[in-house]
């Protein structure tokens, strides 16, 4: 399937990323590189600085040392408002929706920065604010269709077992159009069928709309299934990066895993 | 209707297209918003579809597969077969691969019009069986970007080929349907094969258009009418509201989000015709009753009290029998305060007539309905016979029976308690099986419907059993096992239940309790229980258990032939009959014969008047590993009534 996906230039590129709270070292030195449309892992072991990496990337801490260039632009403190803008999207590994909201208006949300009415405007609701809400509506029900989660359209997230809020978490990221989406975990605490339907999910944001995916998950088989190219983290080091084929064949990789006697 | 040529689907679309061009034909919500077609414009589309066909080299004869959710391209694709001479093959989407591959190969499907992806990828793989499968058209392109095998195209490419084609030719549409005769099998319907294989039951035009006449004549159907297309495109009842009847009358269909979608859908729709099996229902009233539950009291009160008078006189208002004025009065108010926003919730609001079957329906429930104004009604059909042998009027009903014989259509009796029926209705022929078809029409041209029946004082026809079930008694009396059990289920208790009787003194039967239900019910009482072996052999659920079939023998009573069926003595089972175990199909109906084996030292305990039995079982869980459970079952005493001559039912 993925023959026809032309994976391009490199799109995001992280440098030398060092990251310290206190004296915790979350990410030493870290570098790796993202390229336009693949689907690129990050695993390692608990606390190996994966979270902290997607949080480098769209701007939520910022790094003491490196920099990530994103399409051409280097520099060390992202602002995640510029992020966001500029097309990175992001899901999270705890599930952070408006729970009291319906689906529909969470995935709105994802509408949020592309919305050009002012508050007057949208108050009065008349004119280029209706139209425009139209327009994002028309966007959002195409998320839905994609997503097949029509049926749940005006049910309160917090009503909804897990496995769907975590759709309707990726529905907002999609929402935003993003050129790279990066996703934290999209399938911790799934059952196998769940799994199946996120993993095709993305596999389809992938080669649909051939969006860049950068993505943290611990289910080896899934990561090994759906990933161009892996990162592999531990204590804060990169210590390996290629295709799964070789990361999986890695000895420090499964050190890492499995333990080793020190 | 006017002229003699209105006799074949295509040719009553084009009028519909003629006289009501811009009335809607067919409506689906696509990205959360309801598109309408009228009729001209789906004209233009199946006109395309057809051509598209036809360029495709579809001939005259050819079968269309069909297979998918309900789509109206997919609608139009069954009248486009049509319209070229061709027969439309609608397939169930979920049938396992063994049986899909069967009616591929039984009806030489070159082409095949599916839903999505996944329709597309099962009939790829069907492929290597089925080489002859030369087209496989889709609909949805989702995920279809990067299928180049050969044949595969989407609707879309076909049908602008339709139209490059109808450019080209544009006298090619109308003589293709003027040369359809009314005698021309339309649709081909393959029954389940719950023994054997599938059949194709063979179809025509004026088979269907008859069926769809007279129900349409029947409830004073017209293009005004909504109905929501849900149910399977294979199953016969479908084919017969959601086409030929809305060909015939020109109402609208219209077609649900997806399958998940059904009861916003309805709730957006408001139909004024519609149709679910008994199952439908029944799910709705628990979600209604549960939030009830759930309620404030302030809310709960009035429910309750209105839906006491409802249940007094709402049935009698409905079929216009005399009520007592002050009854009528608070109906009246309950219809404004409860009844009117129950039906809105429901949707159900616009409802004119409201059908059910496939299943017997609990007489609770059916009068539920029926109180809180809605004209619920029962019919009885089979795949061979356009689902259309008989109706119930309105203002005559009873939820035992399925009413007189529809218009057209004569019902008999056979020595054996079979029902027979001839009309213009039956099927012209099972596909390639002159075998079958001869064992199914009788010299006289009667069909058998392989069930069992009998016509009540009033004419109305009274189904019982499957013919093949129905025994008797050793003194004579009909036995008919599947009645009874339907009658002990209609309680929420009591999941499932074997009745046992054939060439005995009397009639016995094994309960399997419903564990949610009935554990709702222990825990409310502060009943502790371990499982289900545990809480089936308490005594108070065997009280319970007695008193749902003592209500039963009660019933039971009062019917003319089947009053000496009451069950006498019964046990509760210590395992839930399984499908992985083989005592149930996978269709959840009981396998009489294996369990009476499987049992057979709690059948002989029966009929030797033990009080109790020990029994070993074996299980097999569901990752396939075996265990056993052994239980010492106590067999208990119902109590049985005299037989009554039945009162007029209400």
């Amino acid at each position: 399937m993925s023959a026809a996906r032309n994976i391009g230039e490199v799109v995001l590129n992280i440098e030398n990323v060092v990251l310290s709270f206190g004296g915790v070292k979350a990410l030493q030195n870290v570098s790796f590189d993202v390229r336009e449309h693949e689907v690129r892992a990050i695993i390692g072991p608990n606390g190996a600085g994966k979270s902290s990496m997607l949080n480098v990337i769209n701007g939520v801490y910022h790094p003491q040392q490196g920099t990530v260039t994103y399409k051409g632009v280097a520099r060390r403190d992202v602002n995640p408002h510029e992020a966001a803008a500029n097309g990175i999207a992001r899901t999270f590994q705890n599930i952070a929706l408006f729970r009291g909201m319906t689906v529909l208006d969470n995935i709105m949300t994802g509408r949020n920065l592309k919305i050009k009415c002012n508050f007057l405007q949208q108050a009065l609701y008349w004119g280029a604010a209706q139209r425009e809400e139209l327009a994002h509506r028309a966007r959002v029900e195409e998320v839905i269709d994609f997503l097949e989660i029509q049926h749940i359209r005006k049910v309160p997230v917090g009503r909804l077992p897990y496995g769907l809020q975590k759709r309707v978490e990726l529905g907002r990221a999609l929402a935003a159009e993003p050129e790279v989406l990066l996703l934290d975990e999209p399938m911790a605490g799934m059952n196998v069928e769940e799994k199946q339907d996120m993993c095709r999910f993305i596999l389809d944001v992938n080669d649909q709309f051939g969006t860049t995916i950068v993505l943290i998950e611990h289910d080896m088989g899934v990561v090994m299934d759906l990933s161009d190219r892996v990162v592999v983290l531990d204590y804060g080091r990169k210590i390996a990066d290629g295709t799964p084929e070789d990361v999986r064949a890695n000895t420090e990789v499964i050190d890492a895993y499995l333990g080793v006697a020190h | 209707m006017s002229g003699d040529t209105l006799d074949t689907f295509p040719r009553l679309l084009l009028q519909h297209a003629r006289v009501r061009p811009q009335h809607p034909a067919t409506r689906e919500k696509h990205l959360g918003i309801w598109q309408t077609w009228t009729w001209g414009e789906v004209a233009g589309e199946v006109r395309a579809l057809a051509c598209g066909l036809a360029a495709l080299g579809f001939r005259r004869g050819d079968n269309l597969a069909i297979v998918g959710d309900n789509r109206p391209r997919l609608y139009w694709a069954m009248c486009a077969a049509q319209c070229l001479g061709g027969v439309a093959v609608p397939m169930y989407q979920d049938a396992i691969a063994q049986e899909m591959t069967f009616v591929l190969e039984d009806a030489g499907i070159r082409f095949a019009i599916v839903e999505d992806q996944e329709q597309v990828d099962k009939l790829l793989d069907m492929r290597a069986q089925c080489p002859q499968l030369a087209h496989v058209l889709y609909d949805d392109t989702r995920g279809m970007r990067h299928y180049d095998q050969p044949g595969v195209q989407s609707l879309d490419a076909l049908m602008q080929a339709g139209r490059d084609y109808h450019a080209a030719h544009p006298d090619f549409f109308t003589t293709q349907i003027a040369l359809g005769k009314t005698s021309d099998v339309a649709v081909m319907l393959y029954t389940s094969g719950t023994t054997g294989k599938p059949k194709g039951v063979c179809q025509t035009h004026d088979a269907f258009i008859s069926a769809a006449q007279s129900g349409c004549s029947f409830d004073k159907l017209g293009p005004a009418d909504d109905i929501l297309s849900y149910l399977p495109m294979a199953w016969v009842g479908d084919h017969l509201f959601s086409y030929a009847q809305a060909m015939v009358a020109g109402f609208t269909i219209n077609c649900p989000e997806s399958g998940d979608t059904v009861m916003t859908d309805l709730r957006e729709i408001g139909p004024s015709y519609y149709f679910a099996p008994p199952r439908v229902f029944e799910t709705l009233l628990t979600q209604v009753m549960i939030r009830m539950e759930d309620a404030a009291w302030i809310k709960r009160a009035p429910f309750h009290f209105f839906m006491d008078v409802a249940r007094r006189c709402g049935a009698d208002i409905i079929d216009g029998k005399p009520v007592l004025a002050s009854d009528r009065l608070l109906y009246a108010l309950g219809n404004v305060l409860v009844y009117g926003p129950l039906r809105n919730v429901l949707g159900m609001s616009r409802i004119r007539v409201a059908y059910t079957a496939g299943a017997a329906i609990g007489p609770d429930l059916f009068r539920f309905y029926r109180s809180i104004g809605i004209n619920l009604k029962q019919l009885y059909g089979a795949t061979e016979t356009c689902a259309a042998v008989c109706l119930q009027p309105d203002g005559q009903i009873k939820f035992d029976t399925v009413g007189p014989p529809a218009p057209g259509v004569e019902v008999k009796i056979a020595a054996n308690g079979e029902v027979l029926v001839r009309g213009k209705v039956l099927l012209k022929e099972y596909y390639k099986r002159p075998d079958a078809t001869a064992e199914a029409i009788d010299e006289n041209g009667y069909f058998r419907t392989g069930d069992a029946g009998y016509f009540d004082e009033d004419g109305h026809l009274k189904i019982i059993d499957r013919a093949k079930d129905v025994g008797a008694l050793a003194g004579g009396a009909m036995f008919a096992p599947n009645y009874i059990e339907n009658k002990l289920k209609f309680s929420p208790y009591i999941r499932e239940a074997v009745a046992f009787g054939q060439g005995r003194s009397e009639v016995c039967a094994f309960i399997n309790i419903d564990i949610s239900a009935v554990g709702d019910w222990a825990e409310r009482r502060n009943l502790a229980y371990s499982g289900y072996t545990d809480l089936a052999q308490r005594d108070e659920i065997y009280k319970l258990v007695r008193e749902c079939i003592e209500k039963a023998n009660a019933d039971l009573a009062t019917d003319p032939v089947l009053h000496a069926s009451q069950i006498h003595r019964f046990l509760i089972l210590h395992k839930e009959l399984d499908p992985d175990d083989d005592e149930l199909t996978r269709t959840r109906k009981v396998r009489r014969n294996f369990v009476s084996e499987k049992y057979a030292v709690l059948i002989d305990a029966f009929y030797s008047g033990k009080q109790s039995q020990f029994i070993q079982t074996q299980v097999r869980f569901e990752d396939g590993r075996t265990g056993m459970i052994s239980a010492d079952l106590r067999i208990e005493a119902a109590r049985t009534f005299p037989h009554i001559p039945a009162k007029k039912a209400a």
